[in-house]
């Protein structure tokens, strides 16, 4: 589980790399992109611009040193942002070029004929198209993305996934699908190729974590147009200054208007340079929160639209309850030893190597000191489980014993004349109706008795369904089972709805019926028949382990093929929100402080009266001004591992949600400043800088 | 103790008349349809309106456009044309043309700032079919936009909002007419007059002397050196008595948020506005319908605590400002205080600062008159807020420019509240990690961007025109008080044209070609730049899903909300206008302390 390991926030090859592309991102054309930091360019550009017409004419509209400061301080509030973006952007692109490594050239082996021993052509995977098809056997790495269509192979996927454990691909059915740049670890494939050069999910894989193809979100946008708007606002709060400065200079007689560089000043500091420097940070590392968690987001829409589900639809198998169900109880039929129906139970299942047949004769010698026997030993004759008889067993010694669902074995004891009996049938309804799965255990044309399996509920699930009930977040439990067992599973589970024997319309239907509410819904799923679900739901989470067409019709994939993982995917959806929200808030919140640093200064020599509002005592009108540009840039920078990280988030109601984040980032926004720009005057003045 | 009253009574009222306009809107029998239903079908009888058909945001915002443009060509028309026409008892010849503009624009766009004196230019057919007429009509069209943005939010996967012609007609019909005349009634009682008499000369009891600007022969204020104008003295005998039918038009002027009084200053004059009562009853008026729409809001959304909700806010809002600026006046001048004058209240003077502000009103009336009617964007006055004290002049200037939110214009203080909701559901509803929603309505690009552009629309065009007035000599030729108070003459006054309060700081002589046609021109944007992206955003909302809200989803009525909405509320007002008013106001007060 290599990718597991979480990547240090400044890893020194990262932070090397985000350096340089940080200088780099200076390029006018590059921030133009982002409004916010563009103004900020500008201000630098025009401040530097000032400096060197005060050098060089010597008539300065203030002293050139105090210029150069400002000026630099602007460039840096720019680097920082563009820092920020980097290291963003960095952590995915080592990423990248990790997976980049796998995808090799290789030579395939092209079969001329689409059959097992045609003939072989040895071609570049480069030069292989859609609808080719491929040998693959063991050592050789599968060329391309593809479909198994004939045989069966383990392979080692930890290129894609980071699981080194190898999986089973087979022809047919929901394991078909192979990934390019996977290694076939033994036996042999064909594989149908299903993609272009270029276009397979390695490429798309790269390509997403890189942030190549980056686009800004819906969310984002909206928000970006928010800040573009603030940033006009305080761009003629500004720039009408110095109009009104001017007037005010002739109407009291003296002083002098205010400088263009405090103006430049004051506009970067009221402008929010804060959410604006880290806005497309936030985004890339949600997208790469999304990658530690081997999560890969399809699109960066998908992943903000995860913060909204409201429905989540979970498969019971595997995500609510383990995959397999374990026998709890024997019930003998009237007449019967309890010890002889464990003792038949047992001996049918020993060669039974499903979950279950292993949990049962694990209970019979639990409970009854029945030791485990061998099979071989015993001279029996296993009869495996089949889609005719639906029941499985074993020939012993003349005893024909057979496990199976009650109808199955109903069927096959009538059939050798016997009768079933009411009270096996009255039980099994019992369980049933409590959530379990009965298993009939049958001796010739006699029922022994009942196997009780049970669904066992993930440890914690009912606490996670709790939170997700605090979010505002409905969870719907989709099964197959009769309703009689999922509406026991379901509350024992706690999830607030289910959909019994569904199936793939059924699952079509619901999630249409829940999006014309209004809701959102994600869901995940695997096999060919999810995907019209899939294709369907707003959040689909695709498991790697899934088909081709699962995984196409899917905007997430879960590479550790986790179904629990979907309760992940939508916290890191909402932190990637709330991250956004609270920054903005922060950043505006912050405007207040710089005022009362920046507006006496700016204004002194004008009104002195307005020397009143200086009420931080900062120490001269140009200490006052360089510190509120400072704490400004250092903000960012301060800021940058909150962004990268995301706020912490918390599964509570909206209403705590919103209380806790404002008093912590709005209040805490309008009072850090104030002692942060203190705090670097008093330095200032200390290291007589201005 | 007399706010408190204000406050309280104004409730009361408000419940009612708020869930009354509601069943106005929702086309349900509201009692009056038996006396007032024929005319109804008769005004749609001769306009040709169909009441059944809707219109899409963009038809609406059309109809908007072509009605209001068709009232001001009118309202131009009639005042160049007044000296041709009957009832003008004075001879009043026709308004000059930028004056004409100004007044058009002024009163279409429910601002009515007034550049001229109501008695001594307008004729009454002017102040009736013109003034009054608009009175009403820019009043409804508000009150039109505001239902259609509130069926945005009531409708899903809709594609209309309404009908303008109908939400105008019913408007007028059954909310502005019966309570004007209720009102012009209550008035008249109170000796408010209501007359086509000719004024009337009298002779005074003993002559006055007195001093005035001297003008130069194109009647502008000549100027000593130092900019203050030159005085003259003067000696009368007699005074004209304006008389008019005034009671009807300030019935609609207190009612409708217009605020264009019939004489020239407005209610301070005792025929507008003569007895406390008759000053309690216009001051009701100013905000009783805009805090009554917010229940009708409340009412149509559905929720009644939303409603509440916004009209708690603004009472937050409005409250303590209204307070400051009464004990700001209370306090009396801080120039005098320098100078150590007593201004305490005591048996031999009331104490305070007077000036400016009428006998028969004191400094509280004065005070809750001056916040309310700039909260509302009503903009009549019944003192001089250009004589108040520097940081209570700044209360009802930064009501103005808090973008007329806080109550607002009938209509267009709720639809702008509704704005800076829905920025401040954007922000909150990022905070708890969900796409934002307001009642159920998704906010999204779309939205934002024509959020951004009202907000900024007003806000420029405060700013620029600001900048463009002290820099330019046509500008700054109007102001009349020397220092920052002059600064925040202008100020004053082009915030009151950009948000349409029309109320003015009086110091600035506003009647010159340049104030009138820029004025003119920033009313004009100030209003209708806002009304369509308030449509658009309404379409857009109509045809969105609604979302059902759950635990997830930030409510929207609780205090929390109701302190982040004030917050954001005061950062896009109060926090951009601090630089400028830190050169007006609040540079004035510092100075004398």
């Amino acid at each position: 589980m290599s990718r597991k390991q979480k990547r240090s926030l400044f890893e020194p090859k990262i932070v090397r790399r985000a350096l340089w592309d940080s200088v780099r991102k200076l390029n006018p054309v590059h921030q133009i992109k982002n409004p916010v930091m563009f103004v900020v360019e500008v201000g630098s550009v025009l401040t530097t611009l000032l400096f060197f017409h005060a050098v060089i004419t010597g008539r300065g509209e203030a002293s050139p040193g105090f210029i150069l400061q400002i000026a630099i301080w602007l460039w840096i509030t720019v680097l920082f942002a563009n820092f920020a973006e980097s290291m963003a952007e960095g952590r995915g692109k080592a990423q990248a070029d990790a997976l980049r490594k796998t995808r090799r050239d290789v030579i395939a082996k092209r079969l001329l004929k689409p059959k097992k021993g045609a003939e072989v052509e040895e071609v570049s995977s480069s030069r292989l198209k859609k609808g080719d098809v491929v040998l693959v056997e063991a050592g050789d790495v599968i060329p391309m993305d593809g479909e198994v269509i004939e045989g069966v192979a383990s392979v080692n996927e930890s290129a894609i996934t980071g699981e080194s454990a190898p999986v089973i691909r087979e022809s047919g059915g929901d394991r078909s699908a192979v990934t390019g740049g996977t290694l076939v670890l033994s036996d042999w494939i064909l594989v149908r190729i299903t993609s272009s050069p270029g276009e397979t999910f390695l490429d798309r894989m790269i390509g997403m974590v890189e942030g190549a193809k980056r686009q800004k979100t819906p969310n984002e946008i909206a928000l970006d147009i928010l800040l573009a708007g603030l940033t006009i606002i305080f761009l003629l709060v500004t720039a009408t200054l110095l109009p009104f400065s001017i007037f005010s200079v002739k109407a009291a007689g003296h002083g002098s208007p205010v400088a263009i560089t405090v103006l430049a000043a004051l506009l970067v500091c009221l402008i929010p340079t804060t959410i604006g420097g880290l806005l497309s940070a936030i985004g890339i590392a949600g997208m790469d929160r999304m990658i530690q968690a081997n999560v890969i987001a399809m699109s960066g829409r998908a992943v903000e639209a995860a913060g909204d589900v409201d429905v989540l639809l979970l498969d019971k198998t595997g995500t609510i309850t383990l995959g397999d169900r374990q026998a709890t109880l024997f019930i003998p039929a009237p007449g019967v030893d309890e010890k002889t129906v464990a003792d038949a139970a047992q001996l049918s299942s020993l060669a039974d190597e499903t979950p279950e047949g292993r949990s049962i004769v694990v209970l019979a010698k639990e409970r009854y000191g029945i030791r485990e026997r061998d099979i071989h030993a015993l001279g029996a004759h296993f009869v495996p489980f089949s889609a005719q008889t639906r029941m499985s067993g074993v020939d012993l010694d003349g005893r024909e014993i057979r496990k199976g669902a009650a109808d199955a074995v109903e069927k096959y004891i009538q059939g050798q004349g016997g009768a079933f009996p009411s009270d096996v049938r009255v039980a099994v309804d019992d369980i049933a109706r409590q959530g379990a799965t009965p298993l009939v255990v049958a001796e010739g044309r006699r029922v022994l008795g009942v196997v009780r399996l049970n669904d066992i509920i993930k440890g914690g699930i009912r606490e996670r369904f709790a939170e997700m009930r605090q979010m505002g977040i409905k969870t719907v439990m989709i099964t197959g089972d009769n309703p009689l067992t999922a509406a026991a599973v379901a509350a024992e589970a706690g999830v607030d709805d289910f959909l019994a024997q569904a199936t793939p319309e059924t699952k079509l239907k619901l999630i249409r019926e829940y999006q014309a509410g209004g809701r959102l819904v994600a869901m995940t799923g695997d096999g060919t028949n999810d995907a019209p679900a899939l294709a369907q739901a707003d959040v689909a989470v695709a498991m790697n382990t899934g088909t081709q067409a699962a995984k196409e019709a899917g905007n997430l994939v879960d590479l550790d093929s986790n179904p629990t993982k979907l309760i992940e995917i939508v916290e890191i959806g909402k932190q990637l929100l709330m991250t956004r929200g609270t920054l903005t808030t922060f950043s505006i919140s912050n405007d207040v402080a710089k005022y009362f640093a920046i507006l006496p200064a700016a204004f002194i020599s004008i009104y002195p009266a307005l020397g009143a509002l200086n009420i931080m005592h900062l120490a001269t009108p140009q200490s006052a001004v360089l510190s509120a540009v400072i704490f400004n840039a250092l903000i960012i920078f301060l800021l940058i591992p909150l962004a990268l990280r995301g706020v912490k988030y918390k599964p509570l109601g909206a209403q705590i949600v919103l209380r806790n984040n404002a008093l912590i980032y709005g209040v805490g926004g309008l009072i850090v400043p104030f002692i942060g720009i203190k705090l670097l005057d008093m330095l200032i003045t200390a290291l007589h800088i201005v | 103790m007399q706010i408190v009253l204000y406050f309280g009574i104004l409730g009361v009222l408000a419940w009612p008349l708020g869930l009354y306009m509601a069943r106005v809107y929702e086309g349900v029998p509201c009692g009056l349809d038996g006396v007032l239903g024929p005319l109804e079908g008769l005004i749609y009888k001769l306009c040709g309106i169909r009441p059944e058909e809707e219109m899409d945001w963009k038809q609406y915002a059309f109809a908007v456009l072509v009605f209001s443009a068709a009232g001001v060509f009118l309202l131009y028309l009639l005042q160049r044309a007044q000296g041709m026409l009957p009832l003008n008892t004075q001879k009043f010849g026709a308004v000059s043309p930028d004056l004409s503009f100004n007044t058009a624009i002024s009163f279409v766009s429910n601002t009515d700032w007034q550049n001229y004196g109501g008695e001594s230019t307008m004729s009454y057919l002017t102040q009736m079919a013109g003034l009054s007429f608009q009175n009403f009509l820019s009043a409804s069209a508000g009150m039109a936009v505001l239902v259609a943005l509130i069926r945005g939010f009531k409708r899903h996967s809709a594609n209309t909002i309404g009908n303008f012609w109908v939400d105008m007609s019913r408007t007028t019909i059954y909310i502005l007419i019966p309570l004007s005349l209720l009102y012009s009634l209550l008035l008249v009682s109170q000796g408010v007059v209501q007359s086509f008499d000719k004024y009337r000369t009298v002779t005074l009891t003993r002559t006055v002397n007195y001093e005035t600007p001297k003008l130069d022969a194109n009647g502008n204020p000549v100027k000593d050196a130092s900019g203050s104008p030159v005085m003259e003295r003067a000696q009368t005998k007699q005074q004209t008595i304006p008389l008019g039918p005034a009671a009807s038009q300030i019935a609609i002027k207190q009612l409708g948020t217009n605020g264009g009084g019939f004489f020239n200053v407005n209610s301070a004059h005792p025929f507008e506005d003569p007895t406390p009562f008759s000053n309690f009853l216009e001051c009701l008026a100013i905000l009783l319908i805009p805090a009554a729409l917010c229940l009708t809001f409340g009412k149509m959304v559905g929720d009644m605590r939303q409603g509440w909700a916004l009209l708690v806010t603004m009472f937050l809002v409005l409250a303590p400002l209204t307070f400051l600026c009464s004990k700001a006046e209370q306090g009396g001048n801080p120039h005098f205080s320098s100078m150590g004058i007593d201004q305490a209240a005591s048996a031999l003077q009331p104490g305070g600062n007077m000036e400016g502000k009428e006998v028969r009103n004191g400094i509280t009336g004065s005070a809750v008159w001056a916040t309310w009617t700039t909260a509302a964007s009503n903009g009549s006055v019944n003192s001089m807020h250009d004589s108040f004290t520097p940081i209570g002049g700044m209360m009802p200037m930064l009501l103005i420019q808090l973008g007329e939110v806080i109550f607002g214009g009938v209509g267009s203080g709720l639809y702008g509240m509704l704005i800076f909701a829905i920025i401040t559901v954007f922000v909150a509803g990022l905070m708890v990690g969900r796409t934002p929603e307001y009642l159920g309505k998704k906010i999204e690009m779309f939205e934002m961007k024509m959020a951004a552009f009202a907000v900024l629309t007003v806000n420029a065009l405060i700013k620029v025109g600001t900048a463009i007035a002290v820099s330019t000599k046509a500008g700054t030729a109007g102001i009349s008080n020397p220092g920052p108070h002059g600064f925040s003459e202008v100020l004053y006054a082009f915030s009151s044209f950009a948000d349409n309060n029309g109320s003015a700081f009086a110091g600035l002589n506003g009647d010159t070609v340049f104030y009138n046609t820029i004025g003119g021109i920033i009313m004009f944007f100030g209003r209708f730049w806002v009304i369509i992206p308030v449509l658009a955003i309404a379409g857009s909302l109509a045809r969105k899903k609604h979302v059902p809200a759950g635990l997830g989803t930030l409510p929207t009525h609780t205090p929390l909300f109701v302190v982040f909405l004030i917050g954001v509320i005061m950062i896009v007002g109060a926090l951009t206008f601090m630089p400028s008013l830190a050169l007006g106001p609040i540079a004035e007060q510092l100075m004398y302390h």
